[in-house]
């Protein structure tokens, strides 16, 4: 009894120190210098609703990338019809699911078989159904190649987001993948989360697109565009911030885009001071930049950004060395966040802000002080009520509690679990009933005790008999917990942590750790008595 | 000292005629609530919306803001004043559909701004209308997954019938399947789960099963209608309150029930009324301590929690209070069904052990 006694306390003592080293980096301002290196030094993490800051879920509209897709392959596929000579009247994307030719000769179908079997591996040839014309063919996108393309997307897309935030700079953002399309960011602690939505959020997908000067704009504005080009709009910022809209007649053929930039930063222009973007091609880009300006001096190069026209300026010279600069009437900000997205890349696909939920730092901070208020006052009401009802019982079982709140804390800092606002009000919950536990088991003792018992019988059988009960009882509570950790999300998640975690610790300190005092009282200081 | 003198003896279980009443009477009040409000009032988890919460430097009556924020098409959002008086702080509702929700906190701050002076954005709350549909789901999958855990727990625990419960699983498990083929609604397969489990739970003579499921949803229901009837919104945390409250309440209905279980095995001349009520009696000093300190912890929160944990302490303490009711009044008078039935006054199979 006495030797078994001694390993307890040993454990005890030794859980008591693990739990003191756990907690300690969150309740220091400063860790001391003797601080040993492979003592933990992560302080608790706050859930956003605490310490403020941005919840999102994304959505990448993958059929966009599909379209876009499709759209790029129709531009490819004018270019080598032409240059293979076959004659269409028509090609149009259909929907999703691949492109519509409508031919002039019926020889040209064996030709354009052997293109896409060549240079299009993604697609096959289909008759169009219920069509007695056999010159109207779909090309159809393999259904494997369309599943790709959306995959792609959305993990591109997570990397770029990744990317962009890096460069903004966030502490500890926590982004990663959810299901087929989605995309979760936390980003605790930011302060400007307008300016982080539309940093995130932005597609940036620079183009660079010939403007045709052979028809008129005004003409194609009434309905008449010609075959192969698009109408886009140039942003013009007047007094007052009234915005002019300037349409360009565009061939839609893309002639270059911003996969093969390798940088872009902030300039100022010298003579009027405002800030501008100068991008850099790889090698491979400004080969492409090189060719598309020696092949057409003296006519207007679009700069065209998430179907913006910022500007057109006429080609002077071939421009060879890979550079070149988007300007535009920038404030600073607005072109160092241009200059980040275009360096993390574009998106693939547009994304659509799903859920969003952001805490200012204020109502975080006030949160926890409210928080930890209502803990502290309703613990000490249940601390002075068990002394009062149990006496000296009461008083073992208030250590027990106090212990109970302390490894609840280190546990969570031992699994790096986050707390939250109904973290908090899970683990007020655990005080009342880490009491449960102990009353329970008092009961239990005075009932024994009733029976005419002996202090030390009263204390055994009170125990084994009010373990079994606490065990079943709590079960069903962790059963809710893990039900809700498994469904719930961010603070939801939190609760259901600081549950089971002040589950299992109660657990252990009403019946592991009261149990030695009470033994110690009864063994060494030879109790006849319990005070109860 | 003591609250409850051991020797009490009240008479629980002749007064369950009494407690069904009263308790039908409430879960009667409950639907007849949930009927005329046209449901719980969802929240923009649930429903998909936006709720932007603001601190103002002064006092503005809720009606005035909303009229502020009708040339931006919010005159119909709900303007609401939060929890602590004199804070200045609103909150603003959104739930209409079709109305791009992105960036809608800055039209309401330049706005407000506009007319009322410095505003602060405290939090933002956005939920797309597809998200809340999956939300929904995951919070009534949730409550169906725990109730049916508990139960294969309760039977196979009390009863030692982890077959039979198991079996009971793989039935409502079937049931479900069939009905979610036939395209029916996830609350209505929720509400056909629960009545299939208390439908099985007669049957295969799951006495315990049984009334821990009635006790526990009776807590649920009586909860939910409380927040009916006070119209407050269901949103996440709630529904992680009512999921604590199905915790809580089992966990006072068992320890009833353990002490009947042992009882029976120690007394086996009593009468089973007499023991039931004896268990309870013997256990209410638990009952009530318990109780009374969780309840003291969870009202200290909803006093000085703060709004934003305000209603989920709500939700919390009043599960509480109908749970220490459910497992004195309901969850054991349960047992004595099949004896009332059968018009037999004898003691009930000795199954448990």
């Amino acid at each position: 009894m006495e030797k078994r006694l001694k390993w307890k306390i040993s454990i005890a003592v030794f859980l008591l120190i693990m739990a003191f080293i756990y907690l300690f980096p969150s309740i220091s301002k400063r860790l001391p210098t003797w601080w040993p290196d492979f003592f933990p030094k992560e302080k608790i993490h706050l859930g956003l609703d605490l310490q403020g800051g941005m919840h999102l879920i994304l959505e990448v509209q993958t059929p966009k990338a599909v379209e876009s897709n499709l759209e790029r392959t129709i531009e490819d596929l004018r270019y080598d019809l032409r240059k293979n000579h076959i004659r269409y009247r028509k090609i149009e994307r259909l929907e999703l699911t691949g492109i519509r030719l409508e031919l002039f000769r019926q020889e040209d179908l064996s030709k354009l078989s052997d293109i896409l079997g060549r240079e299009y591996p993604d697609f096959y040839l289909a008759h169009s159904q219920g069509e007695a014309n056999a010159l109207k063919i779909d090309i159809i996108l393999k259904e494997k190649a369309r599943h790709s393309i959306m995959k792609m997307a959305s993990s591109q897309a997570l990397e770029t987001i990744r990317n962009r935030i890096d460069q903004f700079g966030v502490r500890e953002p926590d982004i990663r993948p959810q299901g087929e399309n989605r995309i979760l960011i936390q980003l605790p602690g930011i302060k400007d989360p307008k300016r982080a939505i539309s940093l995130i959020g932005k597609t940036a997908r620079l183009e660079f697109k010939l403007v045709d000067e052979t028809h008129d704009v005004r003409e194609a504005l009434k309905g008449d565009i010609p075959p192969g080009r698009i109408i886009l709009y140039k942003a013009i910022r007047g007094e007052g911030g009234i915005i002019k809209k300037e349409p360009f007649l565009l061939y839609k053929r893309t002639l270059l885009t911003g996969e093969y930039l390798t940088d872009a930063r902030v300039q100022i222009d010298p003579q009027y001071g405002t800030p501008y973007v100068s991008l850099s091609f790889d090698s491979r880009g400004a080969r492409i930049f090189e060719k598309i300006t020696g092949e057409n001096i003296g006519r207007r190069l679009a700069i065209v950004l998430d179907n913006n026209v910022y500007s057109a300026p006429v080609i002077r010279d071939k421009i060879s060395g890979g550079r070149a600069q988007i300007t535009g009437n920038f404030t600073m900000q607005e072109a160092k966040d241009l200059a980040i997205v275009l360096r993390a890349g574009s998106l693939p696909a547009p994304i659509k802000i799903l859920e969003n939920r952001t805490v200012g730092p204020s109502l975080g901070r006030e949160s926890i002080e409210k928080g930890f208020k209502s803990m502290i006052i309703g613990g000490a009401f249940v601390l002075i009520f068990m002394v009062i009802y149990y006496r000296i019982s009461g008083l073992i079982a208030d250590l027990a509690l106090l212990l109970n709140v302390i490894f609840i804390m280190s546990a969570l800092a031992f699994f790096g679990a986050t707390l939250t606002l109904p973290g908090i009000a899970g683990i007020i919950l655990t005080i009342g009933m880490a009491v449960d536990a102990n009353v329970l088991i008092f009961e239990r003792i005075r009932e024994e005790l009733r029976l005419g018992k002996s202090p030390r019988a009263a204390l055994d059988s009170g125990y084994s008999k009010a373990i079994i009960t606490i065990l079943d009882a709590n079960v069903t509570t962790f059963i809710a917990a893990l039900v809700l950790f498994q469904f719930g999300s961010g603070p939801i998640k939190g609760f259901a942590v600081t549950l089971s975690i002040g589950i299992v610790s109660s657990f252990i300190t009403a019946v592991f750790l009261a149990r030695i005092i009470f033994d110690y009282l009864i063994i060494y200081r030879r109790w006849k008595r319990i005070s109860i | 000292m003591q609250i409850i003198r051991p020797d009490i003896n009240i008479d629980f279980v002749g007064r369950r005629k009494i407690a069904f009443f009263f308790s039908s009477l409430l879960i009667a009040l409950t639907i007849f609530t949930l009927i005329i409000r046209k449901g719980p009032n969802w929240g923009v988890d649930f429903t998909g919306g936006i709720v932007i919460h603001i601190k103002m430097k002064q006092e503005f009556l809720p009606a005035e803001i909303r009229k502020a924020l009708s040339p931006i098409g919010l005159e119909d959002s709900i303007v609401q004043e939060f929890e602590e008086r004199g804070s200045h702080e609103y909150l603003i509702r959104v739930r209409k559909k079709g109305i791009g929700l992105s960036g809608l906190d800055d039209k309401v701050k330049d706005i407000l701004e506009d007319r009322f002076g410095k505003v602060e954005i405290r939090r933002i709350e956005m939920v797309g209308p597809k998200v809340g549909r999956d939300l929904r789901e995951k919070a009534l999958l949730a409550i169906f997954y725990s109730i049916l855990f508990m139960a294969i727990y309760i039977s196979g625990r009390f009863e030692l019938k982890w077959t039979i419960s198991a079996a009971v699983a793989l039935a409502l498990a079937g049931v479900v399947y069939i009905a979610s083929l036939m395209g029916v609604g996830l609350s209505w397969l929720i509400i056909i789960a629960l009545i299939v489990t208390l439908l099985l739970c007669w049957f295969l003579k799951l006495r315990y099963a049984l009334g821990a499921i009635v006790a526990l949803i009776h807590d649920v229901t009586i909860t939910l209608g409380v927040f009916a009837f006070t119209n407050k919104e269901i949103s996440l945390s709630i529904i992680a309150a009512f999921l604590t409250i199905v915790g809580y309440s089992l966990n006072d209905t068992i320890v009833v029930f353990d002490r009947i279980r042992e009882n029976i095995k120690r007394l086996r001349k009593i009468p089973f009324t007499q023991i039931m009520n004896r268990s309870i009696n013997e256990t209410l000093s638990r009952t009530i301590l318990t109780s009374g300190t969780t309840l003291l912890v969870v009202f200290v929160l909803v006093i000085l929690g703060g709004g934003v944990i305000h209603d989920f302490a709500f939700a919390i303490l009043i599960g509480i209070i109908v749970g220490t009711y459910s497992s004195i009044y309901i969850a054991s008078p349960v047992l004595l069904l099949w004896e009332d039935s059968s018009g037999k006054r004898k003691r009930a199979s000795r199954s448990a052990k």
